[in-house]
């Protein structure tokens, strides 16, 4: 959570539920302090002139009303007076009440806006590993819903204190009037708050359950919907209807038995005021026919009962959001107090006009399986002088994209070391490794922005950002400078959601001119020219070598198109995360039989077809000679 | 905008007003108006139940305390009792109203949910491709919740108002008429003012809307593009977008709460000085005679029913506007019609067997684009495989999405044994012919899952079928090899598992469903050649017999089909086995000329 104290207190709460209730309502309030200060102090001086209202009223019956009617002229003259004073009360409440409802809503804003800073924070400070464990869904409801949930009892917080302030002033004013009738008007305020209590703690569950049963509904008709091609080319729209028939009938009973609570706890709470007030009428009756009490006292409690109805709801909305809120922010909690970002190395990796070397001892990764931590990559070493162009080849699952990942540090391996210019790449400053090591993925995200902007990951005029021209030559390097002058706009067109005004080739042209633009000492590229045409493949890996006069950046490319292998001075054979062989493309080919397997894959499919055809012809031919 | 056009594109109805959504919703869900007589019968009774406290007061000074010859303690308790049964009484019937709009409304937005659900199902995959996904589900998902969540609060909010500002007046017309015309003088400007202020809070929360959709856009690509941010070590350039955006949003907020805030402090102004006026006015009148003391400080008690529903009209105004756009939306769903429509029982059934297909003058264009296939004849024989080959963007995509009728040609027609596609049952047709789209889609579930959701009848997956299944496609060691074999769950749209592992349970599944005809598109592009080799060998004994129509990437499955055919520009130019188009020295000669050039 933002404003963070060393040592850094964890944002998670421990205790009871009261505890952490308050632990919660505390640490909200004095994270905005100014603001909660005048909150709740505008809501204090609500409380305050609603008692006051009612006062006046009392007053205005005894003094001008009750006497004017029985034929009194003074109390004629006063009238004007009376109105004149109810007023200015009445201004005066409407401008609490406007303050109270501003500076609780900023309040709110505040703390929703310093939580989504927190949490975003961490998702991008977090590594890879922490982001494959926690869906996309659950991390963006956590900044939008979550929040919501966490902050949504501040906004009644004020009032509700406020409300405090009310009930003691009119206690003290009804008492000095007369003690039956305090009693009369007060016996109902616990009664009236016990009901919302009850009811905000029946309702609670209710709606939680509810709110789970739409985002159930609501993941069901997402993923449906993403499956619509899926759905539609296999004919299952019954089945799919089914499944959200059901997801939406289970919804709609728990909206009902939300309905039903509060069908019968409405009426429950709108009678007891009004209860309230027939009571104080009757108690009133019998202390004005002993002369304790004017008809002004009696009118002034019965109203402030009606004006209490709404106020002593405040409660029950705090009361009722808090379970809501503790789960929200436990949520929010367990974000910004996750661990395992990556430690920051210091060491600077100086930029030399050369490629990178790259060096791997002994790494080996593990991710947790149920049984057990599962190997992934086991005992690889790799040694890679500056310049080379190096392809990792191995079959669907054997590791690369795990191994790769590694160097510009997406995750940290389990064991093992992987140097970059004869240093540990943890041990290097983050901003060097990726400003010189760069990895382009199978997946290229396109954010949402300029063409610019997609290839600079820069704000234009921000220091060390590219020029339009250097932005040019990384397009044209990676072939796909024409594209982007057909573009409206040019380097100025919008990219939209996710890309997709681009085709699969040019967006995977658009990473590579994003890399290259960087003028990496080590360039990476996972799977990364899939749906590019392999003549612009090797147009662009030549074009690396004659842009940079020869001392080219080292590349290590993943790739199963031999052509793609083709372009490398050496190939490293993966299988189930161990490297079988290493070596020159025809050196593999002549001694490691499963790395001919791979390469030789379609030439020996043919040759069999060739032969089963030959085959089928001579059986053909044979058959027509026996008959 | 073409006719055509319009047709694939999903309606809004825009053109209905408020009671125009009203009467379409209600023809959709006839559950919202069941009962409702009686429901308004007894809101009217629960309305009767908020002026027992005014008139309690009135009865308790006029005949109790200021009653001639001191207060009548008897009589006020006689009158208490009677005040205490009518509120119970009230109370009940409140509680009956409540429960009975909800029952009758969730059980109509259930119905609404579902058959905009299917509709969207039923629409043209050109139609479906026009909307984000996201906005399609927000259709059946959060508008729906605007409408239910309206019904819950504001709903009843409004019937309850307008029924105790009805009542209200009334027995103010009894205790005062000029008393009751003075209060809605005074409450008239206010009603009258509230239609623009609602505009301008509807404005603010439209654009606190809009700030949202853009600030969570900031932080959705901080975490479906956490790899990228990473690589690039562009973390300070996307915090400071997603902090500006925050900060937008806050901005947002603050502004449109400020504008509640005026309304309703407003509203709580108006009520108070009204009261002042009513106390002056009222005492003068009282002066003359027309009224008693205890009527007129009845007023103040009945000039509170006015205060809440104005204070809050405003808000509920806009959440009616809000529900309202919400259900023209869904609406807009239902009433998109379906271009690719199924003939239904009264199509034509299409038994299975070898399935034959031909295109007969085919053309084939997207709505208000170019002419993506020119009068394509092509017929493919029973029992045989064929590989469409060509270009990125010559147009072999779309004669898989015709063949399986995900879309329907502009001319001519396609035929399933000699049946046009659009007078085949629909559920007949996904019988015989099964895609496997390029992108193999997994659900949030186990393999096993996965694999049997083509099996028809939903039947519990069958894990010896399954097994036997994966077994014939040689797949049987990739699945030990699993962490938990069958039963591995696949994650959200199946990212635990690689590329290439998704493409092939897509296979593995659509092989399971046993169609006639099997249409890949391309569906092996991701998998090591290796395996891809192994799994078309195994694909071609297993489909002996059955047709299969393969949009090739690869030239290695053209090899490996009984036809290829080859299309260029929207044409197709040659069609024939492989060999023999090898000979030929055409188009497709030098395409497997270049591919044999860069696997070797």
């Amino acid at each position: 959570m933002p404003p963070r104290s060393t040592p850094r207190r964890p944002a998670t709460l421990t205790g009871s539920v009261t505890r952490r209730s308050a632990l919660l309502l505390g640490r909200g309030i004095s994270s905005q302090p100014g603001t909660y200060v005048l909150a709740i102090g505008t809501s204090a001086a609500f409380g305050a002139f609603t008692v006051a209202v009612s006062r006046v009223l009392g007053w205005a019956t005894d003094t001008v009303v009750v006497p004017a009617l029985n034929g009194d002229a003074d109390a004629r003259g006063r009238i004007w007076l009376a109105g004149g004073a109810l007023a200015l009360v009445a201004l005066s409440l409407a401008l609490s009440v406007a303050g109270r409802r501003v500076f609780a809503g900023i309040g709110v804003s505040d703390q929703q806006a310093m939580w989504r800073r927190g949490v975003t924070r961490q998702y991008l400070k977090l590594p890879m590993s922490w982001h494959r464990r926690h869906p996309t869904g659950q991390l963006l409801s956590n900044a939008s819903s979550d929040v919501e949930a966490a902050t949504n009892v501040f906004n009644p917080l004020p009032f509700a204190l406020g409300v405090v302030v009310m009930i003691a002033v009119a206690a003290v004013a009804l008492f000095t009037t007369d003690p039956y009738l305090a009693v009369a008007a007060l016996i109902v305020l616990p009664l009236a708050v016990l009901a919302n209590v009850v009811f905000q703690r029946k309702m609670s569950p209710a709606v939680t359950r509810a709110q789970e049963l739409r985002a159930d509904v609501a993941d069901n008709a997402h993923e449906s919907f993403e499956a619509a091609l899926l759905v539609k080319s296999l004919g299952t729209e019954d089945r799919e209807e089914r499944r959200f028939a059901d997801r939406t009938d289970q919804l709609r009973a728990a909206n009902v038995r939300v309905g039903v609570v509060r069908a019968y706890f409405d009426p429950v709470i709108d009678m007891l005021p009004s209860l309230g007030s027939v009571l104080v009428l009757m108690v009133g009756v019998w202390r004005a026919s002993t002369g304790a009490v004017d008809t002004g006292d009696v009118v002034s409690a019965a109203y402030l009962l009606t004006l209490m109805a709404v106020p002593v709801r405040a409660f029950g909305w705090v009361l009722g959001d808090l379970p809501r809120a503790l789960v929200g922010q436990e949520r929010l909690a367990r974000v910004v107090d996750a661990e395992g970002e990556l430690a920051l190395g210091f060491t600077p990796l100086t930029r030399t006009a050369q490629g990178a070397a790259l060096r791997m001892t002994g790494v080996g990764v593990e991710v947790p399986g149920p049984a057990g931590p599962v190997p992934i990559l086991r005992g690889v070493d790799v040694d890679i002088a500056p310049g080379r162009v190096v392809a990792l080849v191995g079959s669907t699952g054997a590791g690369k994209t795990t191994l790769v990942s590694l160097v510009p540090r997406l995750s940290d391996p389990t064991t093992g070391r992987i140097e970059v210019d004869g240093t540990d790449v943890r041990d290097l400053a983050a901003d060097d490794l990726t400003a010189q090591v760069v990895l382009v993925g199978q997946q290229t995200f396109i954010f949402e922005d300029t063409v610019r902007g997609n290839v600079s990951l820069a704000d234009p005029g921000e220091s060390g950002a590219p020029t339009d021209d250097q932005v040019w030559d990384a397009l044209r390097l990676a072939r796909v400078d024409g594209v982007v002058c057909d573009l409206p706009g040019g380097l100025d067109a919008p990219l939209g959601e996710r890309g997709s005004n681009l085709s699969g080739g040019q967006r995977q042209r658009l990473a590579i001119a994003r890399a290259l633009v960087r003028r990496p000492r080590l360039l990476i590229l996972d799977d990364a020219t899939s749906a590019v045409d392999p003549r612009v493949e090797r147009d662009i890996l030549s074009g690396l070598r004659s842009h940079t006069d020869g001392a080219g950046p080292t590349v290590l490319l993943v790739a199963y198109r031999m052509s793609s292998v083709a372009l490398a001075d050496e190939v490293l054979h993966l299988e189930g995360g161990r490297v079988v062989d290493h070596g020159t493309h025809g050196e593999l080919l002549a001694r490691d039989p499963g790395y001919r397997a791979l390469a030789t894959a379609y030439e020996q499919e043919s040759e069999r077809r060739a032969e089963a055809r030959a085959d089928a012809l001579d059986d053909e031919a044979m058959a027509g000679d026996e008959r | 905008m073409s006719a055509q056009e319009r047709g694939h594109t999903l309606g809004d109805t825009e053109q209905l007003g408020v009671l125009g959504t009203l009467r379409r919703g209600v023809q959709v869900s006839p559950q919202l108006v069941r009962g409702i007589g009686i429901t308004l019968l007894l809101a009217v009774l629960a309305a009767g139940g908020k002026v027992v406290v005014p008139i309690a007061v009135q009865q308790t000074i006029d005949s109790g305390i200021l009653a001639d010859g001191g207060p009548d303690v008897h009589r006020v308790l006689w009158l208490a009792a009677g005040a205490v049964l009518a509120l119970v009484l009230g109370g009940l019937c409140s509680a009956a109203v409540n429960i009975r709009l909800f029952r009758a409304s969730e059980a109509g937005l259930a119905e609404l949910r579902v058959r905009a659900f299917r509709h969207v199902h039923d629409l043209s995959v050109l139609t479906q491709n026009t909307e984000r996904r996201g906005s399609l589900v927000s259709r059946v998902t959060s508008d729906v919740d605007t409408i239910s969540l309206f019904v819950q609060w504001g709903g009843i909010m409004l019937v309850v108002s307008v029924l105790q500002v009805g009542v209200a007046t009334v027995l103010m017309l009894v205790y005062s008429w000029q008393l009751a015309v003075l209060v809605w003088v005074c409450f008239l400007p206010l009603a009258v003012a509230l239609h623009p202020l609602q505009k301008k809070v509807n404005r603010a929360y439209t654009r606190v809307r809009e700030r949202v959709g853009a600030m969570l856009g900031a932080v959705s690509e901080s975490v479906v593009g956490a790899e990228t941010i990473r690589a690039y070590g562009v973390q300070a350039r996307t915090q400071r977008t997603i902090d500006a955006r925050v900060g937008d949003t806050r901005n947002a907020q603050v502004r449109a709460q400020n504008t509640v805030s005026v309304v309703f402090s407003s509203g709580v102004l108006v009520a108070n000085l009204v009261l002042a006026v009513v106390v002056v006015v009222g005492t003068h009148l009282g002066i003359g005679g027309a009224l008693t003391a205890g009527k007129l400080l009845a007023f103040l008690f009945l000039v509170q029913l006015f205060t809440g529903p104005v204070q809050q009209a405003t808000e509920v105004l806009n959440e009616l506007q809000n529900a309202v756009a919400g259900w023209r939306r869904v609406l807009g769903i239902i009433d998109t019609p379906v271009q690719v429509a199924d003939p239904g029982p009264a199509g034509v059934p299409s038994p299975r067997g070898p399935a034959e297909v031909r295109l007969d003058g085919v053309r084939f264009a997207y709505p208000s684009g170019p002419t993506v296939l020119h009068d394509v004849d092509l017929e493919l024989p029973a029992g045989r495989s064929v590989a469409v080959v060509g270009a990125t963007g010559s147009g072999k995509t779309t004669i898989a999405k015709l063949v399986t009728r995900l879309m329907d040609p502009v001319d001519g027609a396609v035929r399933l044994d000699g049946v046009d596609l659009r007078q085949i049952r629909t559920e007949d047709l996904r019988r015989r012919v099964v895609m496997v789209p390029q992108e193999g889609f997994l659900f949030d579930a186990t393999l096993a899952e996965n694999l049997a959701y083509g099996l028809r009848d939903g039947a519990a997956p069958d894990r010896g079928a399954l097994l036997s299944a994966l077994d014939e496609l040689g797949l049987t060691g990739w699945v030990n090899e699993l962490p938990a074999g069958l039963d591995t769950p696949v994650g959200q749209r199946g990212e635990s598992l690689s590329a290439g592992e998704r493409q092939l349970v897509a296979l593995a599944r659509a092989y399971l469903a046993d169609a006639d005809l099997l249409v890949l598109d391309e569906a092996t592009s991701a998998v090591d050649p290796a395996t891809e080799v192994r799994i078309a060998r195994a694909l071609d004994s297993l489909t002996t017999g059955r047709s299969t129509l393969t949009i090739a990437h690869r030239l290695s499955t053209a090899e490996a089909a009984d036809l290829v055919v080859v299309v260029d520009a929207g044409q197709v130019v040659e069609f024939g086995p492989h060999e023999e188009l090898v000979a030929d020295d055409g188009v497709y000669a030098s395409m497997h000329a270049a591919w044999v050039a860069q696997t070797r």
